[in-house]
């Protein structure tokens, strides 16, 4: 049953990962891997860690594929070019990453870990299971915890900062918003005198504010 | 299942991740490559916390999650600025640091 488990969701997540980096829409790739963490937090479950999988369902799949779906409905699917910039870009691609999986595999396999080949010793009920995860944070990785918590706080202060629209801090956005609401009558008054030599100049002037306008 | 099987699996999903960073160029597809690269190490983590019998590699892979969380947000935020900006969303577009 463990094993039928382990291959129905290891082939769910090698899909997802697949269909992650195969589809042309951004959409279908961010759906792709919210398939892919589901199967990956089945086999969280298998591994009898029960609070890694609760919180990859809950933050991945709940809030930052939210965002991504979000970022990518604002920006909407780009025309990415189909042919390669370097010329058998994607041959060598697919050796490179053939060539480091077989490294990572045989790393890893061949690395005299006799633990590897068996299930792991037999772990009590309450392994992984939230309040285990929760002693070892507030007892003995106190200060990773807090330190992961500001590191939050920080990045979501300067996603902000990085995309928030610049209103006033712009050299150019200033004395846009000045003509603007300074109201209608201070332009053509200070416009009209300096237009008025030329004859032609009214029209550019005319339009600069308009051209403003909807920005 | 023996621990191995998730190891390899977590350097196929790793390897995946790696071709997508490799052959994409939409800088949303890149970061969402480094999520299954990360995700891969995640799982990775917990097969080796299951082997050894300890807890601690499932609070190594929370503090993973949480690098994860913000690297998308702060991705994410520089996106929509490249976006706002109206510059192309490519990264063979994007190489130059002034342009």
């Amino acid at each position: 049953m463990e094993a039928v488990l382990f291959f129905i969701a290891a082939i769910g997540a090698t899909v997802g990962a697949i269909g992650v980096v195969a589809a042309r829409n951004p959409f279908y790739s961010v759906l792709a891997l919210v398939a892919h963490l589901f199967s990956l937090a089945v086999l969280f479950l298998l591994l009898t860690s029960a609070f890694i999988a609760a919180a990859q369902v809950v933050v991945y799949a709940g809030a930052v594929m939210v965002l991504y779906v979000f970022v990518v409905a604002y920006v909407g699917s780009g025309h990415e070019p189909k042919w390669d910039p370097v010329p058998g870009q994607r041959l060598f691609a697919g050796l490179l990453a053939f060539f480091l999986f077989v490294e990572i595999s045989a790393a890893v396999l061949s690395s005299g870990l006799r633990a590897l080949s068996t299930h792991g010793p037999d772990v009590p009920a309450g392994f992984g299971d939230p309040a285990a995860i929760g002693n070892l944070l507030l007892e003995k990785f106190l200060v990773p915890f807090e330190a992961s918590s500001v590191l939050l706080l920080i990045a979501a202060v300067g996603a902000i900062v990085l995309a928030a629209r610049k209103r006033s801090g712009e050299p150019g956005g200033d004395p846009r918003n000045g003509r603007q609401n300074g109201g209608g009558a201070t332009p053509p008054g200070h416009s009209a005198p300096e237009a008025r030599p030329e004859g032609v100049a009214p029209a550019p002037t005319a339009s600069s504010p308009t051209l403003g306008a909807p920005r | 299942m023996n621990i191995s099987w998730y190891i390899v699996l977590s350097a196929l999903l790793f390897t995946i991740g790696a071709i997508g960073i490799l052959v994409r160029r939409s800088p949303m597809v890149i970061l969402l490559c480094l999520e299954l690269m990360l995700n891969a190490g995640n799982l990775a983590l917990v097969a080796f916390s299951r082997e050894v019998g300890n807890q601690q590699g499932q609070v190594f892979a929370l503090v993973v999650m949480v690098i994860a969380a913000c690297e998308v947000v702060v991705g994410l935020g520089l996106i929509v600025a490249i976006f706002r900006r109206k510059l192309p969303l490519d990264v063979d577009d994007l190489r130059r640091l002034h342009g």
